[in-house]
């Protein structure tokens, strides 16, 4: 009977038989990724919808229009295309007559492409003849969609979240109980019972990751551009970074509901600009030196590098760092304060 | 042989002390208890007694040696149960002393431990599907599973309703006579009563008395107390005038209760000063003199006056 081994099970039974354990780390990230998905898939752009108000020409002005498989032209009176312009539900108003006339909203993207397709369409009617002739080629390329930059988002919160509850939250339930006191004072090797909770979240992580890339290859066709050794140990140095952070808030607190919000303090505020749901550039520029040492940010750049650019695991240096030092240090100031009563 | 040996022992707090210099020794082979209500400082000795709390200043020596230089061997020779600790709900009680037992180089086999406390049945359950007083036996199989020299239970049957209480009291009393030493902390007087050969009385971070149950009543003067209710009622001058070998009266109420020596003596004697005070005697009944008593002739307080 090996102590570290009676450990290792009690962290893993304990894991095992907690429906929502499971519930949370593997089917919470699954029905998320396949929601968003969902809601984000790259769609064919449809036809730009354009008004033309009623007047002068105004059905062969609509037919020219609508010869052009971009656009879509219906004819109403003017007030109803203003108001269909108001709503976005028309991108452009045209007016015919022998001046005609094309009001637009400056602040719509879609504008600018009706006006383009518009002013083409008419010139082209009109009998332009095109000086340049251009060749489209169309390319989708998997790695570019939403869902591509999604999953190892998804994984890298998936990461942290269990690393910090799975850890932290244990270790202050188990000192509320007075769990932590009694196996204090038996003769177990305090390194034992540390190292249980750094194998138990590791054999976790490993199931996690192996999960996450199976299901978004069959689900979503997502592919693994990097190598699947490089992306299992990076996602394990991250799992034992949070779980390191973990620790540190689990070192003293005394109840659950203390651990608990300085858990909410620790996770939102990365899950929200590391980028796990859109990209952490869109933040100004002089916040992203600041954003780039989060732990998280970290995880998730190695992460997308791997598994989106084939990044190989050296080239992430500095990332690599940045975890290091965020799993490091708190874990060495967590055992000089750790309260085991 | 000492199994405890204690000196001076302090213990403060920031705001308070809790510990207030004890000193006292437990002989191998004793089962002593601590005895005194809430906040009397019997956690707290007992925790410095286990290695888990230090001490502000005195001595302290567990099966001779100390726990600043011998902090490793102590743990392989004792084994304790603190005041109700939550074990892991969803492991099994087996599962649970297994564990226990893989810290420690020798004891018991998890089977002997479950069946000392009586919870074979149980030993698949798990933690959370126990009710109260299984888990406490739980937690004393796990205070067993070393087969320790030195058992410390503090308070093991607080909370309790008085039939697990009863069962758990057997376990404990059939720990008993095996050469080992148990030191259990408890504001039940009974328990201490059933339990131990000696008890150590505390109050307020001290020691208030040490002795058998025999000895701690018989120094407050009698083992017998009549307790009367007369009307009027009677000042304690006339009944130690009238009342031979009458040690304390005390009062609770309307009642008075009064230490003596002999029933046979004394309850004629009481009914004639009754009679010749010209009072009406309204309630009369005996009963033997119990450490609640000795609480309160040394402490002016009640034991059970925090119980609720």
């Amino acid at each position: 009977m090996n102590p570290l081994w009676q450990l290792l099970l009690m962290r893993a039974r304990s894991l095992w038989r907690e429906p929502s354990v499971l519930f949370w780390t593997f089917i919470f990230p699954l029905l998320t990724s396949v929601a968003l998905g969902v809601a984000f898939r790259n769609q064919q752009l449809q036809a730009v919808e354009v008004a033309v108000a009623q007047g002068a020409a105004d059905q062969a002005t609509a037919a020219r229009l609508n010869a052009d498989p971009g656009l879509h032209a219906t004819v109403v009176p003017l007030a109803d295309a203003l108001e269909r312009l108001r709503r976005g539900k028309a991108a452009l108003v045209l007016v015919p007559g022998d001046d005609p006339e094309l009001k637009v909203d400056p602040t719509q993207p879609e504008g600018r492409t009706a006006r383009l397709l518009v002013h083409n369409a008419l010139e082209r009617a009109a009998g332009r003849v095109d000086a340049v002739t251009l060749r489209t080629t169309e390319i989708t390329e998997p790695g570019a969609r939403y869902i591509d930059f999604l999953i190892p988002g998804l994984l890298g919160m998936g990461l942290m979240m269990s690393g910090a509850w799975g850890v932290g939250w244990s270790i202050v339930d188990m000192r509320t109980g007075k769990l932590l006191k009694r196996l204090m004072a038996t003769p177990m090797k305090r390194s034992h019972f540390l190292l249980s909770f750094m194998l138990s979240r590791s054999l976790l992580t490993l199931l996690e990751v192996l999960f996450f890339v199976l299901y978004a290859k069959v689900l979503f066709g997502v592919r693994m551009s990097g190598s699947l050794p490089a992306f299992v140990v990076y996602a394990l140095l991250g799992s034992l970074t949070f779980a390191g952070l973990a620790i540190l808030i689990a070192s003293r607190a005394q109840n659950t509901q203390t651990a608990n919000g300085l858990m909410n303090l620790m996770t939102m505020p990365m899950m929200v600009v590391s980028g796990v749901f859109f990209s952490s550039s869109h933040f100004p520029e002089w916040t992203q030196p600041a954003i780039r040492l989060l732990p998280l940010t970290a995880v998730l750049d190695g992460l997308r590098g791997i598994m989106l650019d084939g990044a190989s695991f050296f080239a992430l240096g500095p990332q690599l760092l940045v975890m290091v030092a965020w799993g490091v240090l708190p874990f060495a100031v967590a055992l000089k304060i750790f309260r085991w009563s | 042989m000492t199994a405890i040996s204690v000196q001076n022992l302090v213990k403060k707090f920031e705001d308070l002390v809790a510990v207030n210099g004890i000193t006292f020794d437990i002989a191998e082979g004793s089962c002593v208890g601590l005895l005194g209500p809430n906040g009397a400082g019997k956690t707290t000795t007992v925790e410095i007694l286990e290695g888990i709390q230090a001490p502000t200043s005195g001595e302290v020596r567990v099966l001779g040696r100390a726990w600043a230089t011998d902090a490793g061997a102590i743990r392989e020779r004792i084994g304790l149960a603190l005041q109700q600790t939550q074990f892991y709900e969803r492991l099994t009680v087996r599962e649970t002393v297994e564990l226990f037992r893989s810290f420690y180089a020798r004891g018991l086999s998890v089977d002997e431990a479950i069946a000392r406390v009586q919870l074979q049945e149980k030993s698949k359950a798990y933690v959370m599907k126990l009710s109260g007083g299984q888990k406490q036996r739980l937690a004393v199989a796990v205070a067993l599973v070393a087969d320790p020299e030195l058992l410390f239970l503090d308070e093991p049957t607080t909370g309790l309703d008085p039939q697990s209480r009863r069962s758990l009291w057997d376990v404990i009393d059939a720990l008993r006579g095996k050469g080992r030493t148990v030191l259990l902390t408890t504001h039940y007087m009974e328990e201490a009563a059933q339990l131990c050969d000696r008890i150590i009385i505390v109050d307020r971070g001290r020691i208030v008395a040490d002795g058998s149950v025999q000895e701690l009543i018989r120094s407050i003067g009698g083992e017998q107390v009549i307790e009367i209710a007369t009307s009027p009622t009677l000042g304690d001058e006339q009944l130690k005038a009238q009342v031979p070998g009458l040690a304390r009266v005390t009062r609770r109420g309307e009642v008075a209760a009064l230490t003596v020596q002999e029933l046979h003596v004394a309850v004629p004697a009481v009914v004639a000063a009754v009679q010749a005070a010209g009072a009406t005697l309204m309630q009369l009944s005996t009963r033997q003199s119990t450490l609640d008593d000795v609480f309160l002739a040394l402490t002016g307080r009640s034991l059970r006056e925090d119980e609720a």
